[in-house]
Formats: structure tokens, C-alpha cells, sequence
């Protein structure tokens, strides 16, 4: 990969990180009231106003605030939580781990899975299987997460008993160690299957589109004609090829996954950002919504940069544009 | 929640002069998908227009007993109240299209202006129009508008104003990937020879064509747009002043164990919806010969 390319793409991040402050930082000075309401919560305590004004400089003009923000941001000083007496990086920070384990499992899963049967799909087109997969791909790809959830949860846990209804661990579970990660797992599939099944159905539709576009070219012929079996043809020869607009696709749907992942775990009560957001709305906990949309915004932003630079990786025709 | 144009193939459009007005209309609903996408969508604008008016029983009512399973007199059942959920649906399913409604036609008018301007001018406006697009992109809308709800409380008027403002980017690139195809054609030369300006070219000549297109990205941005709307709500986040299908199926979550219709119902709703509008996209897309 050129090196130049890396570094237009790293010194492209500037501007949409700085644009991203600045809409966080605007809203917040559009919202009804005193800036410092919104920033230090109505607990009346004039001394505590104080010390907020100061330090994001709120008697300062507007640009100079700007800047002092930013400085903070930049920092890794997101605020202080009124609800909890806490820096809102640090509320974040002890959540973000089960968030995590639920959104990566998920991204992994629904790679993997969607890949297969994507290939699955592409084996035999316009047959029998070709057909129920796009059928329920269709039918995934129109469902809210919620209703999925709710699914999974009368049929899998509910009627077959098979999974736990919620939670992230069992309540009267002292394991530890191994018992305790085997708890853990069982909690885990049907929040990572709900959470996966929409991502599933996009990457395997265009794996399947994929596939079907290569599989029409020159040098599949070819592989044929050497005598290479359909299972080597789909797999060594065309799902190479077939797979750079899947790459695009990942990395353009974490922002999808993230915002996924708030609901499932409002159905599954999972103790992870998704209820640290909306109780934080609920109480107007200011720095951590805002410091939230910041976190999450910026992971977005470092995704779309990752899938661009594999992009480029794999395509060298990308570079060169 | 964002459907790249790769995944949607709809720049596969690009380049097909569409001359008869209705013969594409007529095209689309001859394919299954076509015809199975435009009923739901008929029955949910239906349903969403006239519904409430023809059920006639206020949502909010307590009206018969409560946790009925589903029956004649209440097709989808009563939740822990006795309410009927058929008129809870048919009234969010309402919130659900008038939303859907005005974030589209905030998207067709800033989306296409930006997408036809950029395609048909080139060069800097290109430029500076197609970066503007890739950073509103990136703003992972869903937690821009909890900001919104955080800092200016909840509601309808604010949602719709976030989801315009950010939801049009998939447009403009699908808009302006047809004009920089469309503008090279014969047919606009031949306008241009005849002396036509760059409005009359755009209006007469480009817009007619991006116009299949157009409606199946608006459609699939409704799509995304009913799902956020109906996430919020189910997180607590929507308009308390409107019945959302959101606020229905979380209300229906604690119900699970003894009363699944409570939840299944409005989740299904939303389903048919987005169903709708997806299938119509596809069926278009491919009506025009475009790939999928």
C-alpha cells in the first residue's frame, strides 16, 4: 500500500473529528437554557456552576469555549457525570466491556456465518436453498432488533428452555473460573444470534451477488475447463474476488451494529452501554449522552478508515484513483 | 443503520432512458417482487391513512378485559389494561409513515439538489459536495438524534429534523453516479446543441431519469428511518404525546411470558412495512434491467 495513501486518508480524520466536536458542541449550546445546565445537571449548587464555567471556560466568547472544549475532548475529559459524581470517560470505560464482548462476537459470527451462506446460496442459484435463504435474509433484513429479541426469547428461552430469558450471568451463580465463562457463553448466544442475524443477511446477500457476478468470468471458465470441482471453483477461484465488496460493507455497518447492540441489550437486559445511555438520557446526564456519541462516532469513523485501508490493500486499483 | 449503495445495487440504474412514463410502473408490478412489495406498501399507507378512523377505538382506552388473546373483537388481542392493541398498532403504524413521510421529503430535497449539482457541475462543486456527503455519512444518526433527545427532550418535530438532516448522503451519491453517466449521453448533447440551459437540461432532461432511482433509495432511507424511529421509541426515547409501534413493543416486553401478542404484533408491523418498501425497491431495480 502506498504510503501516500495512508497518510490522505490519516489527514482526511481531521476535519471529520474536528466537524463531529463541533455538531456536539453546537448542540449543546442550542439546547434550551443555560449551557451549564445542560453540562452540571439542575442540582442548584452555585458553586458547583462556578467551577463548570471555569472549566469549559463558559464566560469566555463562544470561540475561545470552542477551543476549550476541544482541549478537553482531546484530552480524554469528557466531563464529570452529575448522576454518579464520576469523570464520564470512567462511567463509559466500566461498561464498555460487556458492550464489547457482545458486539465483536457478533461481528465475527455474522462474518463468518454470512460468508458461508452467502457461498451456500451462490452453490446452486435459483434453486431450493437459494430461495429460503433469500426469503429469510428479506424477512431479517426488514425486522427490528427488537422484535427479533423478542422472538428468540418465546421460542428459545421461554418454550424450549434452552437459553437464559436475560442477563449477562446467572444471579445465584457463585462459579467462578470456567463455570463462570460456560455461564457466561450460555448468556451470550441469543443476544449475539439476534444481534448477528440482520448483519448475517446483509454480508451473505452480497457474498451471493458477488459470487454470481464472478462466477460469470473468463478465468472460472477456465478453472472448469481444467477440471477443478464446483466446491474448488466457488471457493479458491471466485470467492476471492467476491468478497472485496463484503469488506466495505463490515466496516460500513458498525455504526448499524453499535446502534443494534442498544437495543438488544434493552431486550435482553444486558448490563452494558445500551442501559447506561438511555438512563442517562432519562436523567439529562449531559456529559455522558454527549461524551457516548463522541466515543461512538469516532469508532465509526476508525472503522470506515480500517475498511477503506483493506480495501486499498486488497484492490491496488483504489491507490491509484 | 446505513445501506451503502454497493449493497443495494442501485446505482446498477445508471444510464437507462426511461421514455414511456407508466410502461416502468406497469413493469414492476408484473414481478413477484414487485407486485408483493407494492400491496404491503399499499396496505400500510391504507392502514396508516384511514386505520384508526375505521377501527375507531381509542388506544388509550381501557376497553375490554385485560390480556385477551386475540379474537374477532380484538384481532390482536388487549394488553395489561385491556386496551386494544389493532387500534394501538393502526395509530402507531400512523407516527410510523407521517415520520417516514417527512424525513423522505427533507431527503429528496436536499439529496437530489446535492447529488444532481455535484454530477452535473464536476470538478470543485464536485468536490466540496462530495466530502459534505461523506461526513454526514459517518454521523452514526441513531445516537445524534438520542443527543437531540437528551438535550431538547423527546419528540416527533426534532426527530424528523435530525433524521432529514442526516439521512440524504445514499441519495446524492446514487443522484449525482447517474448524472455523471446521464450527462454524457446523446440525447442531453442534442438538448445542449439546441441551445437549452443547464436548468432546462436538468430539469427536463436528468430529472425524469434519476426519478426510478430515486424512488427506490427514498425508499429503502423510509425503510431505515421506520426502524430508528421504532428503536427510540422502544427504548423509551419517542414523542410520549404519539402511540409509536416502539413504545407498543416495549410495553409488550414484560407481558412476554403470558401475553406474546403484546409485543409480536407492532414488531410485525414494522415488518410488513419495511418488507414493503424493500421488496418495491427490488422489484423496480429490476423492472429497469438494473443488478441486484
Amino acid at each position: 500500500m502506498t504510503r501516500r495513501y495512508v497518510l490522505w486518508r490519516l489527514v482526511q480524520l481531521v476535519p471529520t473529528c474536528a466537524g463531529i466536536l463541533l455538531i456536539g458542541f453546537l448542540l449543546v449550546h442550542a439546547a434550551p437554557g443555560d449551557p451549564v445546565l445542560a453540562l452540571a445537571g439542575d442540582s442548584g449548587d452555585a458553586a458547583y456552576y462556578d467551577r463548570i464555567r471555569e472549566r469549559f471556560g463558559l464566560d469566555e466568547p463562544f470561540l475561545s469555549q470552542l477551543a476549550t472544549y476541544a482541549g478537553n475532548v482531546v484530552r480524554g475529559d469528557l466531563g464529570t457525570s452529575y448522576t454518579r459524581g464520576l469523570p464520564a470517560l470512567e462511567v463509559v470505560w466500566a461498561r464498555l466491556p460487556a458492550t464489547l464482548l457482545l458486539t465483536t462476537t457478533a461481528l465475527i459470527v455474522s462474518t463468518i456465518v454470512g460468508i458461508a451462506v452467502g457461498v451456500a446460496a451462490a452453490a446452486r442459484p435459483h434453486g431450493m436453498r437459494d430461495a429460503v435463504i433469500g426469503a429469510t435474509s428479506l424477512g431479517l433484513y426488514a425486522a427490528p432488533a427488537f422484535l427479533a429479541g423478542q422472538l428468540a426469547i418465546l421460542v428459545f428461552a421461554l418454550r424450549l428452555g434452552w437459553f437464559p430469558v436475560q442477563g449477562m450471568t446467572s444471579a445465584r451463580s457463585s462459579a467462578t473460573g470456567f463455570g463462570h465463562l460456560v455461564d457466561l457463553a450460555h448468556h451470550l448466544v441469543l443476544p449475539v444470534l439476534v444481534l448477528a442475524a440482520q448483519e448475517i443477511a446483509a454480508v451473505a446477500r452480497l457474498t451471493r451477488a458477488g459470487l454470481l457476478d464472478e462466477l460469470g468470468r473468463d478465468h472460472i471458465t477456465t478453472a472448469r475447463a481444467k477440471g477443478a470441482s464446483e466446491a474448488r471453483v466457488l471457493i479458491r477461484h471466485a470467492l476471492r474476488r467476491a468478497l472485496l465488496p463484503v469488506v466495505t460493507v463490515i466496516g460500513g455497518r458498525v455504526g448499524h451494529l453499535v446502534a443494534g447492540t442498544i437495543v438488544v441489550e434493552a431486550v435482553f437486559s444486558w448490563p452494558g452501554l445500551g442501559g447506561l445511555l438511555v438512563s442517562s438520557v432519562q436523567a439529562r446526564d449531559t456529559p455522558i449522552v454527549l461524551g457516548l456519541f463522541l466515543i461512538i462516532a469516532l469508532t465509526v469513523v476508525i472503522a470506515n478508515l480500517l475498511t477503506d485501508l483493506t480495501y486499498a490493500w486488497l484492490d491496488p486499483r483504489v491507490r491509484y484513483r | 443503520m446505513s445501506a451503502t449503495a454497493d449493497e443495494i445495487g442501485a446505482p446498477g440504474l445508471v444510464g437507462r432512458k426511461v421514455t414511456a412514463k407508466g410502461r416502468w410502473l406497469r413493469a414492476v408490478v408484473r414481478r413477484p417482487s414487485g407486485a408483493v412489495g407494492a400491496a404491503l406498501v399499499a396496505v400500510v399507507a391504507v392502514a396508516g391513512a384511514v386505520g384508526p378512523e375505521v377501527v375507531a377505538r381509542d388506544p388509550l382506552a381501557v376497553d375490554g378485559p385485560s390480556l385477551a388473546s386475540p379474537s374477532w373483537t380484538y384481532p390482536m388481542g388487549t394488553d395489561a389494561l385491556g386496551r386494544d392493541l389493532l387500534s394501538g398498532v393502526l395509530h402507531g403504524l400512523r407516527t410510523s409513515v407521517l415520520v417516514a413521510l417527512a424525513v423522505a421529503l427533507a431527503v429528496i430535497a436536499i439529496g437530489m439538489v446535492v447529488g444532481m449539482v455535484a454530477g452535473y457541475r464536476t470538478g470543485r462543486v464536485d468536490d466540496i459536495a462530495m466530502r459534505a456527503t461523506e461526513f454526514v455519512q459517518v454521523i452514526p444518526r441513531f445516537f445524534l438524534a438520542i443527543v437531540v433527545v437528551a438535550l431538547f427532550g423527546a419528540g416527533i418535530d426534532r426527530l424528523v429534523i435530525v433524521l432529514g438532516l442526516t439521512s440524504w448522503p445514499l441519495l446524492a451519491r446514487v443522484i449525482r453516479a447517474e448524472v455523471l453517466s446521464l450527462r454524457e449521453r446523446e440525447f442531453v448533447d442534442a438538448a445542449r446543441a439546441d441551445g437549452a440551459s443547464s436548468a432546462r437540461i436538468i430539469v427536463r432532461e436528468l430529472l425524469p431519469n434519476v426519478m426510478p432511482s430515486t424512488v427506490v433509495t427514498v425508499g429503502l432511507i423510509a425503510a431505515q428511518v421506520m426502524l430508528i424511529e421504532a428503536s427510540l421509541s422502544f427504548l423509551g426515547l419517542g414523542d410520549p404525546n404519539v402511540i409509536s409501534l416502539g413504545y407498543l413493543a416495549s410495553q409488550g416486553q414484560q407481558l412476554l411470558r403470558v401475553a406474546w401478542w403484546a409485543s409480536i404484533f407492532p414488531g410485525l408491523a414494522i415488518v410488513v412495512a419495511v418488507l414493503g418498501l424493500n421488496l418495491l425497491g427490488d422489484g423496480i431495480t429490476d423492472a429497469l434491467g438494473g443488478r441486484r
